[in-house]
């Protein structure tokens, strides 16, 4: 059964309130309570079928705490991310909302993060994005107007300080739980933990990495941010995703902005027999090694075009310890005993 | 059009590296570069009573001319009014193609060159470069408020000769 925190009275609705939280909503409390996270990532639909959603999270819902809407990830033009959280929110499930600041400046970021928070968004991750040369669009003006680290202060300022960077009061201030992003696996490795430090001071509470397929480059990040107290100040997620096969490795590791995979994993990729379980198998233990490496407080699942994968991943690799994160027909049975009655 | 073209905005270069440039050099001069410059601060600090004569206004134009001069052959200035060269190793982050302050973004490529622009060498690995020749590393660790675009084109050598005054 889910932790009775995690369950309101109305799934769509915000938690009832907790003590030292920022937010009403499932990802922090799983966090706080000390528990392996596990997130996960939809890329939103090229359409405004709003069913297209549920179809894409229906196959691992039960296995995650929090699923995050990219916005225009790779730089390619899908469905917003604020609407995809909606109408997640919907049907109950707990969204991380990615907002990036490649398309729009400060006015139309603070709308959104408004906005969001009054839809219900509880979770929002801060970017910077990537380039326009990656995606469909390559003739766009970037905006760039604030970076991931400024859009995290303007974030905090919003939340805790009740205020527009302008210094205009906002009345009813966003209650989010704030992200960042990080690549332990980008040059220069040194900075990556000041860089991460200086995230936090921004306001960073949570961190999901980009892809790990590298242990030691991982390792080293973790030690380093562990000996400067990181860990202890915010919750860190290391980013995973099954490859698909050697070839699609291979064009990830060339095309897609950020992403390292090492020889190794292509080489045993290129070995195996069945090249998706073979990337499924790879995925399930750096999940393990990464559940075993300190400071490490959960993993957020990447798996394009492999959404049906999920599941049996987070299954396998046991991280869940028998939990099970909120789902639709297990809240129904809660309230089901509920109206019976109280004891 | 070309995709990199897609880039040439406000602030951001055209050419990854204009020809001519000595931003890499500048980067690994960094120690020597930034002792003048603090020299050269302390300079500017005793001019303002002349400033002042002139008007801080009056000389908006020709010092913002000489200050573009200087540092866009030095450190392919952008001229955004808010230099911050001294917490970012003397590398120029508005030549970040996603003019990024407060450090490199995850898309830096193995080589340490841009994900924007392939042959350009990553604006942030040169600044952390930079920062560990100037011995600031640590001051690279302090978060840089957003730009204010107002600033744009306003020389910063007058700004620093008044605060220099001031202070």
């Amino acid at each position: 059964m889910p932790h009775p925190d995690d369950v309101g009275p109305v799934p769509s609705a915000p938690l009832p309130p907790l003590p030292g939280h920022v937010s009403r909503g499932r990802l922090e409390r799983v966090l706080r309570r000390g528990e392996f996270a596990v997130t996960a990532e939809i890329n939103p639909p090229d359409s405004a079928d709003p069913d297209e959603i549920e179809l894409r999270v229906k196959p691992f819902e039960g296995w995650v705490d929090a699923i995050n809407a990219t916005d225009g990830s790779g730089a390619n033009c899908h469905m917003s991310s604020v609407a995809v959280s909606a109408l997640l929110i919907r049907l109950g499930y707990s969204p991380v909302t990615q907002i990036s600041c490649r398309d729009h400046n400060r006015i139309a970021i603070q709308g959104n993060v408004l906005g969001a928070a009054a839809l219900g968004v509880a979770n929002i991750l801060c970017l910077t994005g990537d380039g326009v040369q990656a995606g469909d669009h390559p003739e766009a003006k970037p905006v760039f107007d604030l970076d991931s680290t400024a859009l995290l202060q303007t974030i905090r300022m919003m939340r805790d300080e009740g205020k527009f960077l302008s210094g205009r009061k906002i009345t009813g201030p966003p209650q989010v739980f704030v992200g960042a992003a990080e690549n332990p696996f980008a040059l220069p490795y040194d900075f990556r933990p000041i860089r991460l430090a200086k995230k936090i001071a921004a306001g960073a509470q949570f961190i999901q990495t980009q892809y790990c397929y590298d242990i030691p480059l991982m390792q080293r990040f973790m030690t380093r941010a562990c000996d400067m107290g990181l860990d202890k100040q915010c919750f860190i997620l290391a980013g995973v995703g099954p490859l698909a096969s050697a070839k699609a490795a291979k064009w990830i590791r060339a095309n897609v902005p950020g992403v390292h995979i090492p020889d190794e994993v292509i080489a045993r990729m290129e070995g195996a027999k069945n090249q998706k379980t073979e990337g499924k198998r790879i995925c399930v233990e750096l999940i393990q090694q990464l559940r075993a490496m300190p400071g490490v407080s959960g993993i957020h699942l990447m798996a394009y075009k492999q959404e049906e994968s999920i599941a049996e991943i987070v299954r396998q690799s046991g991280v869940l310890s028998g939990r099970t994160p909120w789902r639709r027909d297990l809240v129904a049975t809660t309230q089901a005993v509920e109206s019976q009655g109280a004891l | 059009m070309r995709p990199q073209d897609a880039f040439a905005h406000t602030g951001v270069a055209r050419a990854p590296l204009p020809p001519g440039s000595l931003r890499l050099w500048s980067v690994s001069h960094a120690a020597g570069l930034a002792s003048f410059y603090r020299k050269f601060e302390r300079f500017l600090g005793k001019l303002d009573p002349i400033f002042r004569w002139i008007g801080y206004d009056q000389m908006e134009k020709p010092m913002a001319t000489l200050e573009r001069a200087v540092k866009a052959k030095l450190f392919d200035c952008r001229m955004c009014g808010q230099c911050v060269l001294s917490s970012t190793g003397l590398s120029c982050p508005m030549n970040c193609p996603k003019g990024l302050r407060n450090g490199p973004c995850g898309g830096v490529r193995a080589n340490g060159n841009c994900e924007v622009h392939p042959a350009m060498p990553c604006v942030w690995v040169q600044a952390f470069k930079g920062a560990e020749l100037m011995g600031s590393v640590a001051k690279m660790g302090e978060a840089l408020p957003p730009i204010d675009q107002r600033k744009s084109g306003k020389s910063t050598w007058l700004q620093a000769a008044k605060a220099h005054a001031a202070s």
